[in-house]
């Protein structure tokens, strides 16, 4: 067996494992753990396929910053798992078929022609970057469908925000600007007082501070 | 070198590639956690001199064997597991704090040719790196089954992910300029411009042109490691300790070593990126890996300089830096610098 066999397999155990543990395990934050370790499965098998942009990728956005904001909240919620299950039998059915359909569909596309017929691609030389390639063929064939679908992430982004965001009557905000505006003068005033005690001056008089 | 290495190879026999990464690696950690351990012997020395204290001075002479001291109690100490912690998540955070931090490490040259790993995408890889650094805390904090904890593991994960952001913003700048993604050609590329043809290198450097997206890239990695005065996620006067709250002996120092180990990247990064990595400042004296530790030294001087001068950061304040003045500069530099390149005047033809 040559030694990338052993590699996808490795990944690939790691990544059917870690997919089973997503729907399997009883607490909502070992499902969401489970999910970053299946993340990190796919991005190996990508890296194996020379994909190394797209595998990296898929770490730096799924891993490094969507799935953090996701155990956060789930770590926030209290889920109760006994609840989650309820409901289970009477869902199965669909669920079954929805899983024979993918299962189905899978099946046509991985049997099909079209997929036979694709070779794999001649190993890229060392030289070669698939950063570099996806970069130009991105921003020049298909520079507009690119720009579209940015366009579309800026929409969707501006109407997360104005759908969560609400104006509150009576909160208290203080103006940075401001503040950092201060000046020494405006806060504190130093003065000089005599540093020993008058002979007449109570005992327990509290010291002069500055 | 060769006789040594030749024996070697011949004994190991197919073995020998693995060996000889493991060997690579030993190579980078060993010096990686010596620094570590002497990094908070500087800190402690250097912030005392800065408030006219002396410092550690009783183990060793000048209290140079002190971190030793300390890294020996830490490893006898016992291991305390909260009860109603989730003991397998608790184990694993300071595990997940640490690893990525020595992990971002195979990329980073050290001097020409000398990386561990040499790869097309290494900016991108110390960013993905870098980014799995927060679940240490996200984990920690939650595993600890503590107010405090989860506190801390909430704003780490607020701070760390906004920080981010304008960090890869700065390594944009620098992909830009540089047209490579590979570190070592980042480097090569600093070494040719005008300053470079007067003699005085350093002023063909990255951080001149890239002035904005330098001290951005400073202080969003002071943020990124939470040193002070970004330090709010541990800010002991609110939070006590943060995530690490419930955590003793070895599980502490597995921080404290990334914490640390995440400093001297952040400051060997600066020093690659923004600083000519081993490039020579003057055309007179011969380019080496000394000039890289120089550059990354001065910059963990900065970090201590820093934290012996600025209170902490109210957390709010923290967050409005990142969001409100950091990504708006960057963005905007983006641009300045998207068009300086395609007009007549630019540096990087």
């Amino acid at each position: 067996m040559e030694f990338k066999t052993l590699v996808f397999y490795f990944f690939s155990i790691i990544l059917v494992l870690a997919a089973l543990g997503v729907i399997l395990a009883r607490n909502p934050v070992y499902a969401v753990l489970s999910l970053v370790v299946a993340f990190i499965g796919a991005s190996g098998v990508w890296m194996l396929l020379e994909a190394e942009f797209l595998a990296i990728a898929l770490v730096l956005v799924y891993v490094g910053a969507v799935m953090v904001l996701f155990l956060f909240v789930v770590m926030m919620l209290d889920i109760d798992p006994a609840r989650l299950r309820e409901g289970f039998w009477r869902y199965l059915p669909l669920a079954l078929l929805v899983g024979a359909l993918l299962l189905g569909e899978m099946t046509l596309v991985l049997n099909g022609d079209w997929f036979q017929a694709l070779q794999a691609p001649a190993a890229a030389s060392a030289e070669y970057s698939n950063t570099q390639a996806l970069g130009r063929v991105l921003y020049t064939v298909y520079a507009y469908p690119f720009e579209l679908a940015s366009l579309v992430l800026l929409i969707a982004m501006i109407a997360a925000v104005s759908l969560t965001h609400r104006k509150r009557e009576g909160v208290k905000r203080v103006d940075p600007a401001q503040q950092v505006k201060v000046k020494r003068n405006e806060r504190l005033r130093v003065v000089s007082m005599p540093v020993e005690k008058e002979e007449e001056a109570a005992p327990d008089a509290p010291a002069g501070e500055s | 070198m060769e006789s040594i290495l030749l024996p070697l190879e011949e004994l190991c026999g197919p073995a020998w590639p693995l060996v000889w990464a493991i060997i690579k690696i030993v190579l980078i950690l060993i010096p990686l956690f010596l620094g570590v351990a002497y990094m908070t012997y500087a800190e402690r020395k250097i912030i005392g001199a800065m408030q006219v204290r002396i410092g550690p001075n009783r183990v060793g002479p000048f209290g140079l064997l002190q971190p030793i001291a300390d890294s020996l109690k830490l490893l006898f100490k016992e291991v305390i597991l909260p009860t109603r912690a989730n003991k397998v998540l608790y184990i694993l955070g300071p595990v997940l704090a640490l690893g990525p931090a020595l992990i971002a490490w195979a990329v980073v040259p050290f001097a020409d040719g000398w990386v561990y790993a040499d790869i097309n995408a290494g900016l991108l890889f110390l960013l993905a790196v870098t980014s799995l650094e927060v679940y240490g805390i996200i984990i920690s904090g939650w595993a600890s089954n503590s107010k405090y904890a989860m506190l801390g593991a909430m704003r780490a994960a607020a701070q760390m992910i906004s920080y981010e952001v304008a960090l890869s913003f700065a390594l944009l700048a620098v992909l830009m300029i540089s047209s490579s993604l590979n570190l070592n050609d980042i480097v090569a590329s600093q070494a040719r411009g005008v300053g470079h043809d007067m003699g005085l290198n350093f002023l063909s450097w990255n951080w001149l042109p890239l002035l904005p997206m330098f001290v951005v890239y400073m202080i969003s990695g002071i943020a990124e490691t939470n040193r002070s005065p970004f330090d709010t996620v541990e800010g002991e006067s609110e939070i006590v300790a943060g995530h690490m709250i419930e955590y003793s002996g070895m599980a502490f120092a597995l921080f404290f070593l990334g914490e640390y180990a995440n400093m001297i990247l952040v400051s060997s990064m600066t020093a690659v990126l923004f600083l000519g990595g081993w490039l020579s400042p003057v055309a007179f004296l011969p380019d080496s890996f000394f000039w890289f530790a120089l550059k990354a030294a001065a910059m963990l001087w900065l970090f201590l300089w820093v934290r012996a001068t600025f209170p902490r950061f109210r957390y709010d304040h923290t967050m409005r830096l990142g969001w409100k003045v950091f990504i708006p500069v960057t963005l905007v530099w983006l641009f300045v610098l998207a068009v300086w390149m395609m007009t007549p005047l630019s540096l990087w033809k």
